[in-house]
């Protein structure tokens, strides 16, 4: 199908998507980088364009809240955040995932305090990745619009019922202007289709939600939330293939990959970053140099299947993390290493933290991350610790 | 089935009614909340979606295969019950909410006048359509009687102990229906479980009043007061006679009734609870007593109870 491609903000091309997605109840509170998001959206309900009920929140805790009651009652709800505000919501999005309700939220990913700071990284989501929820990672704006587009199906889905966090790095995706390819309305309202519940908070069948449970069913609702986000897996790469056959746009699935099939050195990245190593890929390859990448699309659910597979044979995995773990190291590092756990093909995987707190990741760095893994690979053994990326040793003095 | 004696004569013409508040739940004998909940649902009827905040009443009527709601019914954390029941009231309304179906929060005091506080007052800000109703019974029970911005000067709870110099909490209880009528929340009045048929006008009231309404209810607690369970609606009716519970109700911010009393002893509420026992073992605590007298007639004098 062909849109309409104009230079859209990224913040603008998610309330785009998330406008004809039509969400019956928004609720969002203000925090930057997300901000622009729950302003734009803000105007459309208020011009007509939007006919949801978009409520102010006092807290971001009560914005979860207050989507949490909505999707219990039956509708179709969205809500934003980042950084602080995330980890205030984190309490209420466990609650959700378990208690199974389906609400999209736009991550935008921004540091953690202190000291406080608004610049990108990942930490603030990883601190929800125990919770249940969905977790999918853009790389660019169109990407950001084309996720939300999908977004609403899957964690909709009555197989999967998950509440689902589209991630996208603060700033560079946030407020930067880039070209934006926009379907109509009417093909994305079709796509994106209505929210059926399962059941829902309804006088004529009364259900009780939140119940107390003591040890006979907690662990049962744990588990469950593992086999929904097996089925979120297949409903992903389903809703992802089909929005590439009537839109044309396939930014992966769980992953994607660039150049992986020979590469002697394979790094492994989330969000914006991508889209420096896709060119930084690009450059080395002319140069001659065995250099792929894989981008870690849905790090919930976790494609550590899809990332071994793309691995090949390669026998070094660079992975750069925008998060930390204190005293164990970068968490998507350390999933990738789990993930290689018992596989008959050991790579060496060297960890790398590039971009914590919004230092900076350009094609120099990445080249730079090249060169110290293909040394790390020779005679004198590989290096196993962390890498830190332009770390300031004179700080510490 | 515990009936008082007000609501007797409207229970003998309700026989038929199927209790929305089922019998079987797991609150202790005597609870003056699942007393409230019962005579609140039976007002409220059935088209109606109850939220509850983490606290006693998720505890004895939520239990997984065993609930006691037979409305629909939503707990989910112990500081958001005002946030969700927006939530519920946004998606009704998305939908147009054809059948008119009425949010109520029914909710203890620490989730009301601490950890909630801040949602609550998101809530009365937005002017949502909903009914809150706070059953109060001055401390955090669920967790074993600690001391909540609801418990009163010199109560003895596991926080605000009593030993030695230390008389119990050292401060008021904090005004929570002068908060809610700070906010302007249009329709805001207390109840009492000695008087259901006046409580349940109430809850007709909060449902009809378009906007957020607010009712303050004290409900004791054998457990966290130290009484014998079959005096709990005594109490409920000392706490009104003494003046220390005021039964009073306004309607967009004047005071439209208040009940009058014929003023008890302030001695005949606090000497049958062990959580004021100290109070009268000590002469040193006299000065407590003092201002638990004067804060019984200053709400007489406020309020023109008699
Ligand atoms: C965030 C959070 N903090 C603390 C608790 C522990 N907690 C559960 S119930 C409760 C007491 C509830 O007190 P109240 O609201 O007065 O209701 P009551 O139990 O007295 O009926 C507490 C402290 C919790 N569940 N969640
Ligand atoms: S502890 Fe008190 S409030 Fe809680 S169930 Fe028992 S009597 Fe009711
Ligand atoms: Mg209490």
């Amino acid at each position: 199908m062909k849109g309409k491609t104009a230079i859209l903000e990224g913040s603008r091309a998610v309330a785009e998507a998330v406008r004809a997605c039509r969400p019956d109840v928004i609720s969002v509170y203000p925090i930057t980088p997300q901000t622009h998001i729950l302003e734009d959206l803000a105007r459309f309900v208020s011009s007509g364009r939007l006919k949801s009920q978009f409520v102010r929140a006092d807290s971001e805790f009560s914005a979860a809240s207050i989507v949490y009651g909505a999707s219990a009652a039956g509708a179709r709800a969205y809500t934003a955040s980042a950084s602080q505000g995330l980890l205030l919501m984190n309490e209420v999005i466990y609650a959700m995932a378990s208690t199974r309700l389906p609400v999209v939220l736009t991550a935008v990913n921004r540091a953690i305090s202190a000291p406080i700071t608004i610049q990108p990284d990942h930490q603030d989501t990883m601190s929800l990745r125990d919770t249940g929820a969905l977790q999918i990672h853009v790389e660019s704006m169109q990407e950001a619009y084309d996720a939300h587009v999908q977004s609403f199906r899957i964690a909709e889905d009555p197989e999967v019922l998950l509440p689902l966090l589209i991630c996208m790095d603060g700033w560079v995706l946030s407020h930067s202007y880039e070209p934006v390819t926009v379907f109509p309305d009417e093909a994305i309202s079709e796509f994106a289709g209505t929210f059926h519940p399962v059941q829902k908070l309804d006088p004529a069948n009364p259900l009780t939600y939140g119940s107390y449970a003591d040890q006979d069913v907690l662990m049962e609702y744990r588990y469950a939330l593992m086999l929904a986000q097996e089925k979120a897996k297949e409903k992903i790469c389903s809703v992802t293939k089909e929005y590439k056959d009537i839109f044309g746009h396939f930014d992966g699935d769980l992953i994607d990959t660039h150049c992986t099939e020979d590469a002697e050195i394979i790094l492994v990245a989330m969000g914006s970053m991508v889209s420096t190593i896709r060119a930084a890929v690009d450059e080395l390859r002319a140069e001659g140099r065995k250099v792929g990448l894989i981008k870690v699309r849905t790090f919930r659910p976790f494609p550590g299947e899809e990332i071994i597979k793309a691995c090949g044979k390669a026998p070094l995995i660079a992975v750069l993390d925008k998060s930390l773990s204190v005293n164990t190291g970068g968490i998507l590092a350390t999933e990738v290493k789990a993930s290689f756990y018992g596989n008959p093909v050991q790579p060496v995987i060297l960890p790398f933290m590039a971009g914590l707190g919004g230092k900076e990741v350009n094609r120099r760095v990445i080249k730079e991350i090249v060169d110290i893994a293909s040394r790390s690979g020779d005679k004198q053994g590989p290096r196993k610790d962390t890498v830190w990326m332009g770390l300031d040793h004179g700080f510490f003095n | 089935m515990i009936v008082d004696r007000e609501g007797e004569k409207e229970m003998t013409m309700q026989t038929e009614v199927k209790e929305l508040h089922a019998p079987g739940h797991r609150a202790c004998p005597g609870c003056g909340c699942a007393i409230a909940v019962k005579s609140i649902l039976r007002e409220t009827g059935p088209n109606t979606i109850v939220v509850s905040p983490t606290g006693c009443l998720e505890t004895f009527t939520s239990p997984i295969r065993g609930s006691s709601w037979e409305v629909p019914w939503i707990h989910s954390l112990f500081e958001n019950a005002p946030a969700i029941a927006t939530g519920v009231l946004a998606g009704l309304n998305a939908k147009g909410n054809p059948d008119g179906t009425k949010v109520v929060v029914i909710g203890g005091d620490g989730g009301t006048y601490d950890i909630g506080m801040g949602s609550l007052s998101g809530m009365f800000e937005r002017k949502d359509d909903i009914l809150y109703i706070c059953y109060d019974n001055e401390a955090y029970m669920n967790t074993g009687i600690q001391g909540s911005s609801a418990t009163p000067l010199g109560v003895g709870t596991t926080t605000t102990p009593v030993t030695g110099n230390s008389f119990g909490k050292t401060v008021e209880k904090k005004d929570l229906v002068a908060i809610a009528l700070a906010h302007g929340v249009p329709y805001v009045a207390t109840a009492s479980i000695a008087n259901l048929a006046d409580l349940k006008k109430k809850v007709r009231k909060g449902m009809d009043n378009p906007g957020p309404a607010f009712i303050l209810m004290l409900t004791p607690c054998n457990v966290g007061w130290g009484y014998e369970p079959e005096e709990t609606v005594e109490l409920a009716r000392k706490a009104v006679e003494t003046g220390l519970f005021p039964i009073v109700e306004f309607e967009d911010g004047d005071l439209v009734s208040a009940l009058k009393i014929r003023p008890v002893p302030v001695e005949e509420y606090l000497k049958p609870q062990k959580r004021y026992q100290h109070l009268f073992k000590n002469e040193k605590f006299t000065d407590v007593l003092e201002a638990i007298r004067k804060k019984a007639e200053d709400n007489i004098k406020k309020f023109d109870l008699v």
